[in-house]
């Protein structure tokens, strides 16, 4: 299979995103954001970072990249696009996902190691994952602070389209646990289809032990097993 | 030619920690009488040609503010 790794002006997670792949055994190629073809690949990744110097607010100028169009497209044909921080910032100004992100309520920037509990395991990215599994992968960011209004947080819940949140190690869900403010401890979602991903922790910066963590392997290595299983890749269609 | 101002700020009821920070900082300065400070954004521009209001109300919710968070106004002069 074949990742496809966009770049905007500003982004700066990239080159990790392109590295993770050949962690994983797969090829990678960058996508500059200008491009609009997007056949031969499998997996597109938004990567993190600040593109467009976070004008206005993170990810709104990204949206009207030519590649934009062309992902949306890609999308709505049940392609898998995963966007990773600045990555879910652009899929939330794009409409790809519902709601919007705020600064975080510290108004810091940060950037550690989080928990996370696997709350959906049924999708292309978390196959790989337990339900429930507590996974440790760092956050870096200034502006996580998902808001959805209530009638779209009771779509996401009704429908399991929430798939990471914040929690303590063992699991636990509430506020102290939560590092940015977001509404139920809420760290990445699905669109209803679940082919498209959002979340704000960095998994290709804890691919492997030397790194602190090993966890974010598992998303990898789920889009992989979900590529391969052909009767897996009809929950899609 | 017109003159537009445009003003963005985060819908009421959504938490603005940017606004409360300094609210306190104004507070310690010993202006104990302030409250529900707010931070928005405001924006200017000039622009030519017919229906400026609709045109810049578009912009304002195809861009310049984003719906689901914030709330925004302008004046053309």
């Amino acid at each position: 299979m074949k990742f496809g790794v966009v770049v905007f002006p500003g982004s700066n997670c990239d080159t990790d995103c392109h590295w993770a792949a050949g962690e994983v055994g797969q090829e990678a190629e960058y996508i500059w954001h200008h491009q609009t073809d997007l056949s031969g690949f499998d997996c597109i990744v938004l990567p993190g970072g600040f593109s467009y110097g976070d004008f206005l607010r993170s990810g709104a100028i990204a949206r009207f990249s030519p590649v934009m169009k062309a992902i949306k497209e890609f999308a709505g044909s049940g392609g898998l696009v995963i966007g990773i921080c600045n990555g879910f910032q652009i899929l939330l100004e794009a409409g790809l996902l519902p709601g919007a992100m705020k600064r975080n309520d510290s108004l810091r920037f940060i950037c550690k190691y989080v928990n996370l509990r696997v709350e959906n395991i049924e999708t292309p990215f978390t196959n790989q994952l337990d339900k429930g599994q507590i996974v440790k992968i760092p956050i870096a960011h200034g502006e996580g602070n998902y808001f959805a209004d209530e009638e779209t947080l009771k779509e996401l819940n009704d429908n399991d389209q929430v798939i990471f949140r914040y929690s303590s190690a063992q699991g636990g869900i509430s506020p102290e646990f939560c590092p940015n403010g977001s509404l139920e401890n809420i760290a990445g979602i699905s669109n209803k289809e679940g082919n498209v991903l959002g979340l704000m922790p960095h998994p290709e910066r804890s691919m492997t032990n030397l790194l602190g963590s090993a966890d974010g392997r598992k998303v990898f290595e789920s889009i992989i097993n979900y590529l391969k299983d052909e009767n897996k890749a009809k929950i899609l269609t | 030619m017109a003159k537009a101002k445009v003003f963005v700020s985060l819908k009421q009821g959504i938490l603005d920690p940017q606004g409360q920070t300094v609210e306190k900082s104004l507070k310690n300065l010993g202006y104990d009488n302030v409250k529900n400070l707010r931070i928005g954004k405001f924006i200017t521009l000039e622009i030519e040609g017919n229906d400026i209001d609709k045109q810049i109300d578009e912009m304002c919710h195809k861009l310049l503010a984003n719906p689901i968070i914030e709330d925004y106004k302008f004046e053309i002069t």
